[in-house]
């Protein structure tokens, strides 16, 4: 861990100090991202000050006072609107619901909720919980979304302005909100998560990093909300997901399929850590999405070879995850369990009997898939005709040369038979 | 999720609307595209150089050779190009729909290859 890193995870609770103290989020959202800036150049040169967290509340609003009499005309007009809108609070206790107060505590999730706002577009959700809770600055956040720095300081500042109009103010959700909003929270930094860690490109570093975010702050909310099995589904399902990376990535860049990773090249901590949380959640139920997920990825990550996975139970998981979150990739992937207990014929007729819609949803997914299931059957040309035809259609780049590669590997081991 | 928004055509086709329309179709494209920076959607627009100025590489051997064109002789060019960074498909066909280019020539919307999972 970085001092800078130590710097940033400040962030959540200088924020929420500051716009408690004066309301006025988007404000107060600058003024830290500013007293981070300086503590990030001052602090290596001049010391560490005794109270990190102190200091740059001070320095914060004393930036938020020098934008106040730099305008004050305007700003004692937004004051008042902000008075009106952001009712100051203490944020964890709300009154006259100790349970909800019980349950809710800390600025780290108050934030998160208010960044992950439903009037927001799931792009500027993520942009805006990476700034003003993870405490990167925009440079890093457009870097690590190949788009320019100006395009993402505008997004990140029309996210903060949409946020205001909607007269949302910083404090916990309501109870009757809460699940909602949690789940919210949690589909960002899943989101967050698969940016991260799908990226193969030169952007790699920037983009781990991502990944490692996600987690920090997945595992910071975990004892928040302690009696939320998807949030310990949730960070269980990153662990146990990142827990191959070592593994997942040849010399050249190119991705390697779990069934032909080097298994002595995961991450056993975080197998274990991952294993125990999905374990702990699934026991104390209800079960959810992310708790399933992660259990399929356990029994991939518990077997010593590709050979030895226990396909029946993921099958059986799949088959429960399709029934409380019915989704078309999750039949495709139930499909591919299936054609692996009872043999390609089943998971190819599974195929057939999914609806027109889930076919569209699906697209490439499904070419991809039932050509993988005719490899397996044995019916080469079928399998090399998906294979390309998946690849014409696919828009992601480490999946069309994936299926360009298994294109590749079947025409030359068949090549005249 | 990234598109890009191609317009093609040429000197007759993009002179053929007149000087008061063609500086209308500026002033809109200007608009929309400072719209789309507001929005945080603009990741770039491009006009592209005639194509005159074209030229084309080819290593032969271990040296490259650099011609002119090929483009000389083609009915139709890139005339210009746009990034945006949106949320959907349909987002991106209702901003190309928006573009005045989309009234006389038309405009091409093509994904953008992304870093998604392949589920390893």
């Amino acid at each position: 861990v970085t001092d800078w890193e130590v710097v940033r995870q400040l962030a959540p609770e200088v924020l929420g100090t500051l716009v408690r103290r004066h309301g006025h989020f988007d404000a107060c959202e600058d003024a830290v991202q500013e007293a981070l800036v300086a503590a990030a150049t001052q602090w290596p040169i001049e010391g560490w000050p005794d109270s990190p967290r102190g200091w740059l509340i001070t320095v914060a609003s004393r930036r938020l006072t020098d934008q106040v009499r730099s305008d004050a005309a305007r700003r004692r007009r937004e004051e008042a609107e902000m008075t009106r809108a952001l009712p100051s609070r203490t944020v964890g206790t709300v009154p006259g619901d100790a349970d909800a107060g019980a349950a809710w505590s800390g600025d780290t999730l108050t934030l998160l909720v208010l960044c992950c706002h439903p009037a927001l577009s799931p792009a500027s959700q993520v942009a805006l919980t990476l700034r003003a809770v993870g405490g990167l600055s925009t440079a890093e956040i457009a870097r690590a979304f190949l788009v320019p720095e100006p395009t993402m300081a505008q997004r990140i500042s029309r996210a903060k302005q949409r946020i205001q109009a909607t007269g949302a103010t910083f404090e916990p959700p309501t109870p009757a909100d809460r699940d909602e909003r949690l789940a919210a929270v949690l589909r960002v930094l899943y989101l967050i998560f698969n940016e991260g860690y799908t990226a193969t490109s030169g952007t790699r570093l920037v983009r781990a990093d991502l990944t490692a975010e996600a987690i920090r702050l997945t595992r910071e909310i975990h004892p928040l909300v302690p009696d939320d099995g998807e949030v310990a589904g949730l960070l269980a399902l990153m662990l146990l997901t990142d827990a191959r990376r070592p593994a997942r990535t040849a010399p050249d860049g190119s991705l390697i399929p779990l069934d032909e990773q080097d298994r002595t090249r995961w991450d056993a901590d975080a197998i274990a850590e991952g294993v125990a949380l999905v374990t702990d959640a699934l026991a104390h139920g209800p079960v959810g999405p992310y708790q399933l997920q992660a259990a399929i990825a356990a029994v991939h990550d518990e077997a010593p070879t590709a050979d030895a996975t226990d396909w029946r139970q993921i099958l059986a998981l799949y088959s429960l995850l399709e029934q409380i979150a019915p989704n078309p990739m999750t039949t495709l992937n139930r499909a591919v369990a299936l054609a692996m207990v009872e043999g390609p014929a089943s998971g190819l007729a599974l195929l057939e009997r999914l609806s027109v819609d889930d076919r569209a949803a699906a697209s490439h997914h499904l070419t991809s898939v039932r050509a993988h299931l005719l490899e397996l059957a044995g019916d080469h040309d079928g399998a090399l005709a998906g294979y390309r035809e998946a690849a014409r259609r696919t828009t992601s780049e480490p999946e069309r040369r994936h299926l360009l590669g298994r294109a590749a590997r079947l025409s030359h081991r068949y090549a005249g038979c | 999720v990234k598109y890009m928004l191609l317009i093609y055509g040429n000197e007759e086709a993009f002179s053929s609307v007149g000087p008061e329309a063609f500086a209308e179709v500026i002033r809109e494209t200007d608009a929309l595209n400072r719209e789309l920076f507001e929005s945080g959607e603009l990741v770039g627009a491009w006009g592209v150089a005639d194509q005159v100025q074209a030229k084309m590489v080819r290593v032969s051997g271990t040296a490259p050779v650099v011609t002119d064109g090929p483009y000389a002789e083609a009915k139709e060019f890139l005339g210009s190009f746009t990034i945006v960074d949106c949320d959907s498909l349909d987002r991106a066909l209702e901003i190309a729909a928006r573009n005045p280019a989309a009234r006389y020539w038309g405009v091409e919307v093509r994904p953008l290859m992304h870093e998604a999972d392949v589920g390893t």
